[in-house]
């Protein structure tokens, strides 16, 4: 087969790498980019999209049930509901297959090739594609490695039988009438929540003292009360030591004792690793960080022409981070002058209640120096919130006390993964309390919670 | 609490309003009684404006450059014991400057009467008041700018870690990011001679407005006349250094100017036109008796003119004295108003740094100014030979439409006759 001479190749086609190619199309780059599993990556694919659409099958699904049980406040009721699960997970492919295609469409309009197969470097400049016709060898001048991140194993618990990770989980045959989750990460909390709602009894086991380790007990609290509403069995400082001999349940350790857990399904959900193997780097000479590939303001790795974006960079590993670094990368390489100088990137745990954070907690904030001012305002006192009969939750603004510059937003309550919106604007551009207390937010909408820890903040909140 | 208000007290004779030159407090700050709250200027003198109470400045009225009329309250003090003119309801916070006092002044003073009501905070006020261009950076934090102007920036290859940013809590905008690029646009490359395109911007102030004001009126009333002659002062200088070296308790040393003053004197007994103040308005000369000589003086903070009066009635060592006193105070800034005032005819010297020929500008209403320019040993021819004599010049201007160029010109030939035959101002009659 015919080498293929290119000025940029992407190696991996998930959010980072596909954004980095359509971009660099844009520029008049001459790109190929090389997927060996389907465009989208893991986030179209076994992550971001399906997860969502399975949590909105289960809240849909959850609240029938509450329809049935006569536990609606707004006085609906329905007869029993069912659920067609193979249906559910057909829908959800569907839309996965969807958004798949629509990158595919996009990298074609864009004028980047795109090869199916699985990439090796040979050297710094030669790559070569087992594709289904043959090995394909890509020469360029610039690579750019997008190989993203895969679901950590535990020792203990390796994947396989009842044992599985979030990419089997979004594609169960049934819903598991047992399901033990372990790792309370937003993915498991996530994903628990939704099999509890669709029916499964859930435990979470968690090694820590408490669930979303990453995120102040402020917002973790109000997702702790629902799962215990949900009736999902939350153990902390446990550490799981294994599967009992039959294999039918999860031998776990506990400061109260050991304790056995009947579990059809096991998820495990630790964290995830970053692809750095099963692509030659043992060929090249890029210098780590940790787990990580190291790459500098720039996503320049230690090799010259050779950049790396996504999760293989490290953390925080976001679909949305992994994107702005495409679409840097492709920039940089069309000679444009582009630095991260990203104040935030904000993070969402679409777990129930939703939790939302940009930028800096209070803590954080105290952390670097800052004397802060912070500003909650509940749900509790939006009357938006009340008519969707979810008033758990808050806004909280922290800003510096000295010029009153937004330094973090975070919120916890239902939907408000689209305040995240406004919430990286304001910080994005530099806005002081005062900006946010000035603008106009519209009535009745949950983004009036936003408004007044504002003002809160500056010692005056209206509605509270 | 109370709120005790101070005002522009009266700070001289027929004085109605005073510049602003110094805040000596800011709000906040905590006072004690006799503690200097501000510095005002008034024709040259300044005066310094003590706390008559002990307290916390909550206001303050004017900024520096400003001209007060006496009376106007220009700080006010909360204190913590009653009976201030105004009661503490609410923290005082409005930082408008005082201009509003109409309604207030023509409402029946049931309470005395306020140069401003308090009013309530605005609702987006900080309860400390947002510095709006916000605090310097600190060094090493990021500079804070919207992420179109981060791109402009790097597309333009500026690290915006060198601007300052005008916008609130120091954010960098578009237009910051315009005036360094329109500053930095056309510099040449590194290395080689860089042009300087700093621009400072200096308040003209103070004295330094005086002056400006002062020498505007004159040049712009004044049609000058300007008259240069050169004076052998050779047998004055051997007669000073005679003086001098004969040094006794009090006497104070000699320069040129005390011989000059009382040459002055003499020479105006023929002359007396060139001693009158000329109210131009009027239409009025005031012709002087007494000589009081204004000797222009540099200061650190710019010329002032202080005033040895009644050189008429001082013998020459008593004006050395006068003067040296007076030229301290100037340059300490400690001399008094009637002392930088008053004068009817005026000195101009830069001593070494004289120059050959200066046109001295008259001190107005003054029709007269006698410029001494530096003294150098030069050539004179004596009829047979050129000998080596000691030479100044006198560059003297006078005001045109009351002297003319004949009187002028007979007035310096009398100081030159005076001055190269000094034995003569010493003949009384």
């Amino acid at each position: 087969m015919k080498d293929i001479a290119c000025k940029l190749l992407v190696i991996g086609a998930g959010p980072g790498g596909y954004v980095c190619a359509i971009r660099a199309g844009q520029l008049g780059i001459d790109t190929v980019i090389v997927e060996m599993a389907k465009a989208g990556g893991t986030c179209l694919n076994v992550g971001c999209i399906p997860s969502k659409a399975i949590i909105h099958a289960a809240d849909e699904y959850a609240a029938a049930a509450g329809m049935a049980a006569g536990r609606n406040a707004m006085g609906i009721h329905v007869a029993e509901p069912g659920i067609d699960f193979a249906r559910t997970v057909g829908w959800k492919d569907g839309i996965t297959g969807r958004l798949s295609l629509g990158v595919v469409n996009l990298l074609k309009k864009a004028g980047v090739k795109a090869l199916v197969g699985r990439a090796r470097f040979r050297d710094g400049k030669t790559v070569e594609v087992e594709t289904e016709t043959g090995l394909q060898v890509v020469r360029c001048e610039n690579v750019v490695i997008a190989t993203g991140s895969a679901p950590v194993e535990l020792p203990v618990l390796p994947f396989g039988g009842r044992v599985i990770s979030s990419t089997e989980a979004l594609s169960l045959p049934d819903i598991p009438k047992s399901l033990a989750v372990v790792g309370a990460g937003y993915i498991g909390l996530e994903l628990g929540t939704a099999f509890a709602k669709l029916g499964s009894k859930v435990t979470v086991v968690e090694a820590q003292e408490r669930i979303l380790p990453l995120y102040d007990a402020a917002l973790t609290q109000q997702v702790a009360k629902r799962l215990a509403a949900l009736g999902v069995d939350v153990l902390l400082n446990a550490r799981v030591t294994g599967l009992s001999a039959d294999g039918g349940a999860l031998l776990v350790e506990t400061p109260k004792g050991d304790e056995r857990i009947a579990a059809d399904r096991i998820l495990v959900t630790v964290g995830r690793r970053p692809v750095t193997e099963g692509w030659g780097r043992e060929e090249l000479e890029l210098d780590m960080e940790g787990r990580f590939i190291r790459i500098d303001g720039q996503c320049r790795t230690s090799m010259r022409g050779i950049y790396a974006i996504g999760d293989v960079t490290g953390e925080p590993m976001l679909a949305h981070r992994a994107m702005a670094q495409g679409e840097m990368v492709a920039e940089i390489i069309a000679g444009r002058r582009r630095n991260w100088e990203k104040v935030a990137i904000p993070a969402v745990c679409f777990t129930d209640p939703e939790i939302v954070s940009v930028g800096l907690s209070p803590e954080e904030a105290r952390r670097a120096g800052y004397e802060v001012k912070t500003g909650q305002f509940p749900f509790a006192a939006n009357g938006r919130a009340m008519t969707l009969v979810s008033e758990d939750g808050f806004v909280r603004v922290v800003a510096r006390a000295d010029n009153h510059l937004v330094l973090g937003i975070q919120a916890v309550g239902a939907g408000v993964s689209e305040l995240s919106a406004a919430f990286a604007l304001a910080i994005e551009m530099g806005a002081r309390l005062e900006d946010i207390a000035g603008t106009i937010h519209a009535h009745p909408t949950q983004s009036e919670g936003f408004v007044e820890a504002s003002l809160k903040a500056l010692g005056h909140a209206l509605h509270i | 609490m109370a709120i005790q208000s101070i005002k522009l007290p009266d700070v001289g004779e027929g004085v109605a309003e005073a510049e602003l030159v110094e805040w000596h407090v800011n709000v906040g700050d905590m006072v004690r009684e006799d503690m200097v709250l501000a510095a005002v200027m008034t024709g040259k003198a300044t005066v310094e404006i003590p706390s008559p109470v002990e307290g916390e400045v909550v206001w303050r009225g004017g900024e520096v450059g400003d001209v007060i009329a006496t009376g106007t309250v220009i700080l006010k003090i909360r204190t913590a014991g009653e009976g201030g003119d105004e009661e503490a309801e609410e923290p005082a916070r409005q930082e408008r400057p005082a201009v509003e006092d109409k309604p207030a002044a023509a409402a029946p003073a049931e309470r005395p009467v306020l140069p401003q009501q308090p009013e309530p905070p605005p609702p987006a006020a900080a309860p400390s008041g947002v510095p709006s261009g916000g605090p310097p950076r600190a060094p090493g934090e990021r500079p804070l700018a919207s992420p179109a102007v981060r791109l402009r920036a790097k597309d333009a290859g500026v690290d915006l870690r060198q601007l300052w940013g005008s916008g609130p809590a120091g954010r960098i905008t578009h237009d910051d990011l315009d005036a360094f690029l329109q500053q930095g646009s056309d510099a040449p490359a590194r290395g080689g001679l860089q042009p300087n395109k700093a621009i400072t911007e200096i308040k003209v102030v103070g004295l330094r407005r005086r002056i400006a004001e002062r020498m505007a009126l004159s040049k712009s009333r004044i049609p000058h006349i300007t008259y240069v002659e050169e004076v052998d002062i050779t047998a004055l200088e051997e007669l000073r250094a005679r003086l001098n070296a004969d040094q006794k308790p009090g006497r104070p040393k000699l320069t040129i100017l005390p011989f000059l003053m009382r040459s002055i004197v003499k020479a105006v007994a023929d002359q007396p036109m060139v001693n009158s103040l000329y109210d131009d308005e009027a239409g009025i000369v005031r012709q002087y008796g007494g000589v009081h000589v204004g000797i222009a003086a540099q200061t650190p903070a710019g010329l002032v003119v202080p005033v040895v009066k009644h050189v008429e009635a001082r013998d020459l060592f008593d004006c050395a004295k006068e003067l040296l006193r007076l030229s301290d105070a100037a340059r300490n800034g400690t001399a008094q108003r009637e002392e930088l005032t008053g004068s009817t005819i005026t000195i101009s010297s830069l001593g070494a740094m004289g120059g050959i020929v200066s046109t001295p500008v008259i001190n107005h209403p003054e029709v007269a100014v006698i410029g001494v320019n530096k003294i150098a040993v030069r050539p004179q021819w004596d009829g047979t030979q050129f000998v080596p004599r000691k030479m100044m010049n006198l560059s003297s201007s006078f005001d045109h439409r009351v002297i003319d160029g004949w009187d002028a010109a007979t007035f310096i030939q009398r100081l030159k006759v005076l001055l190269e035959a000094p034995a003569m101002i010493f003949v009384e009659g």
